[in-house]
């Protein structure tokens, strides 16, 4: 053949995708197409979120595009010597990418567009429908704006589930010099990955949101608080920020409207706790994060005194197609007062991990078996952590639960994050509880008693049932400990770590009348 | 996938490139924290000269400065090792073994969680989830992330660390 076809292949620079050798594959895949003098363009995009297919290697063809998965640079030359460049059959092959029953049945919202191009392209961000929300809410009343998410029924993706646009309705109405909209982006939580997902894969999403979330309520100034552990996506952001700033959609002017909206992008130090709302808002004006005292709300008075929106990512990211498909094809997704899609993280100890978003009722059970696949070490099920380290542990009896925020409550546990962590039977819910105590020992930031003191009393009475010491007593005393870190507490540290501690107890209790063990085993 | 060791040495503590980068910076709202990450940044801890130099700057005590560094786990106030080397001990990490992890890198660092081998070269810390639970156990080496670890993976690393400088 004289005239060369180019063929694009994907290959994810997602952080989990980098993890398990994506950049190897690359280079291999680039180094291979030289040798054979092909003309191929590889692609650094963002991750479909199936980490359980990472390396997930995507090769464009006329059938669509075509996946390979855990690919390592050692499959590379035997890849090519099949026919890969036009999506032939190989052990790795895992067909069309969006046939693919994982990703088929899904209900993609949010990250409808994660992970298909380059995050950095805001020509690709346009040409798959990016801004055409901010183009719609720059023909709409501020007010309306606001209505059209109040009517949505999005509630906070970061756990609380407080809905969103009663927030922004009491920034929107709140009197101040300067409002901001700032971005929970310190996704502590274990078993959660979404947020860092979506900024490495589809940023420009995230940015379209905050527009219009300060459009909406009058905020000229937007903060995005990334986690230090989240270099990757840290990077990502700085450089689509500066972007956006380019191509006129950030500062003076924004998208041609008349409009102000300046944004900036701020990192953690390593505090779990700055994912409190007014943690993180002390330390980005440059404080300990320490939590503060409500009222005030951060909505009348947050950062720097001024009226501020703090929503999560996923909250912010939700915005976009709100206002562009409007409130009501969003609210017809979901179940009771949970309307929507959920990004649903699934970890741990389960086959087939990755980013699963559904629209709300879909059960624990569902998600664990139909797209986890069960335990990646083959061993039965036991556990089931969701909502982070301050939800509650779930046993198998459990599995019918909806994933919604009311039926996670009714459960004395919490829906949080989105994020399930799985668990074989290998799991001592004893040692599990003990950790809780242990992590929010560490991260209390100190400020109230019942969590500064109580955490660290709990680790040692735990540690006393499992030595076998007057066990009786002990679990009285924690349970005692628990109610009153539950009713006492300044914020949800204190206040939610007993979630995981009374759910081991009360499902668990084998593990808590184990033969006795020394103290130090115990830690 | 080949385990990268990177060998980038931070430069030794300067008062005065230290005075530029807290200028550079001074002027952002609430300043503290992006001046704090820059110093680390460069110099790979800070340096106890930060203290009254950022205080001053931002016309703020140096209790409240050294109550930041303090207060957060990132910052340093001695110098790591050359290479550090944080593993995830989280409840999704715990649930595929890295705890058995951790004691292995532990013994044949000799160092416990938190501390840097006495030749200066690893800094082995705790993590608490590094957004990589869908390939844990998770690690990140000198900021590059590694997920999938196990034991035979977590030698190579280690054996590869010992010969790099």
């Amino acid at each position: 053949m004289s005239a060369k076809i180019n063929t694009k292949v994907y290959v994810p620079r997602d952080a989990a995708a980098l993890s398990v050798g994506a950049e190897d594959v690359a280079v291999a895949i680039i180094g291979e197409a030289r040798r054979r003098k092909l003309d191929v363009t590889v692609v650094r995009n963002g991750s479909r979120g199936l980490f359980w297919a990472e390396p997930l290697v995507e090769v464009e063809t006329s059938q669509g595009r075509i996946a390979y998965g855990r690919v390592t640079a050692a499959d590379v030359p035997g890849l090519f010597d099949g026919a890969f460049l036009k999506g032939g059959h190989h052990r790795l092959s895992l067909g069309v990418t969006e046939d693919i029953p994982y990703l088929k049945h899904q209900e993609r919202l949010t990250f409808a567009r994660c992970g298909l191009t380059d995050p950095l392209s805001i020509e690709d961000y346009r040409r798959l429908g990016g801004f055409r929300g901010l183009a719609r809410a720059l023909t709409l009343a501020p007010d309306s704006i606001v209505e059209e998410v109040v009517e949505s029924g999005l509630r906070g993706r970061g756990g609380a589930g407080f809905p969103t646009g009663i927030k922004w309705r009491t920034v929107r109405t709140a009197s101040g010099a300067q409002k901001y909209v700032v971005c929970n982006a310190d996704e502590g939580d274990s078993g959660t990955f979404a947020d860092r997902l979506l900024m490495e894969g589809d940023p420009f999403l995230l940015i379209e949101g905050m527009i219009i979330a300060g459009i909406a309520v009058g905020a000229t100034s937007g903060y995005i608080y990334v986690r230090s552990e989240y270099p990757h996506a840290f990077r990502t952001i700085k450089q689509a920020i500066a972007i956006a700033y380019k191509r006129g959609y950030l500062g003076v002017g924004v998208a041609g409207g008349p409009f102000v909206f300046d944004l900036d992008v701020r990192l953690g130090a390593g505090s779990y706790i700055c994912g409190e709302e007014t943690a993180l808002l002390e330390s980005l004006e440059g404080k300990r994060g320490i939590i503060r005292y409500r009222p005030p709300l951060p909505a009348i008075k947050g950062l720097f005194g001024q009226p501020t929106i703090v929503n999560n990512v996923l909250s912010l990211a939700a915005v976009p197609l709100i206002l562009d498909k409007g409130a009501t094809f969003y609210r017809d997704f979901g179940m009771g007062r949970s309307r929507g899609t959920l990004p649903i993280q699934l970890a741990g100890n389960v086959k087939r991990g990755g980013l699963i978003e559904k629209a709300f009722g879909i059960t624990l059970g569902d998600v664990i078996e139909e797209f986890g696949g069960g335990t990646a070490s083959g061993r039965p099920f036991r556990a089931a952590q969701v909502g982070g380290p301050l939800g509650a542990y779930f046993p198998r009896d459990f599995l019918d639960t909806p994933l919604d925020y009311e039926s996670f409550t009714a459960r004395k546990g919490l829906l949080g994050h989105g994020g399930i962590v799985v668990f074989d039977d290998t799991v001592d819910l004893a040692r599990q509880a003990r950790f809780a105590m242990e992590f929010c020992a560490i991260e209390s930031c100190g400020k109230c008693t019942p969590c500064r003191i109580g955490s660290t009393r709990g680790v040692e009475i735990i540690d006393r049932v499992i030595a076998g010491q007057d066990r009786d007593r002990n679990l009285e005393l924690l349970n005692d400990l628990c109610e009153l870190m539950q009713d006492a507490s300044l914020c949800a540290l204190g206040g939610l770590t007993p979630y995981p501690v009374l759910s081991a107890l009360e499902h668990f209790p084998e593990d808590f009348d184990r033969p006795a063990q020394s103290l130090r085993a115990a830690e | 996938m080949d385990l990268q060791v990177n060998n980038r040495v931070a430069p030794p503590w300067d008062d005065a490139e230290a005075l530029e980068i807290v200028a550079r910076h001074r002027q952002m709202p609430g300043a503290t924290l992006p001046i704090l990450h820059a110093l680390q940044e460069r110099f790979g801890y800070i340096g106890r000269a930060a203290i009254p130099m950022v205080a001053e700057a931002l016309n703020l005590s140096q209790a409240e400065i050294h109550g930041v560094v303090a207060f957060y786990d990132d910052f340093r106030e001695q110098p790591p090792g050359r290479h550090t080397l944080r593993m995830c001990r989280a409840e999704a990490c715990q649930s595929m073994g890295c705890n058995t992890l951790v004691e292995q890198a532990e013994k044949r660092l000799g160092v416990g969680l938190g501390a840097t081998t006495a030749d200066g070269k690893v800094t082995l810390e705790a993590a608490y989830c590094l957004g990589n639970c869908a390939c844990a156990p998770a690690a990140m080496l000198d900021g590059e992330l590694i997920g999938r670890l196990d034991s035979a993976r977590l030698d190579r690393l280690l054996d590869r660390l010992e010969s790099a400088s």
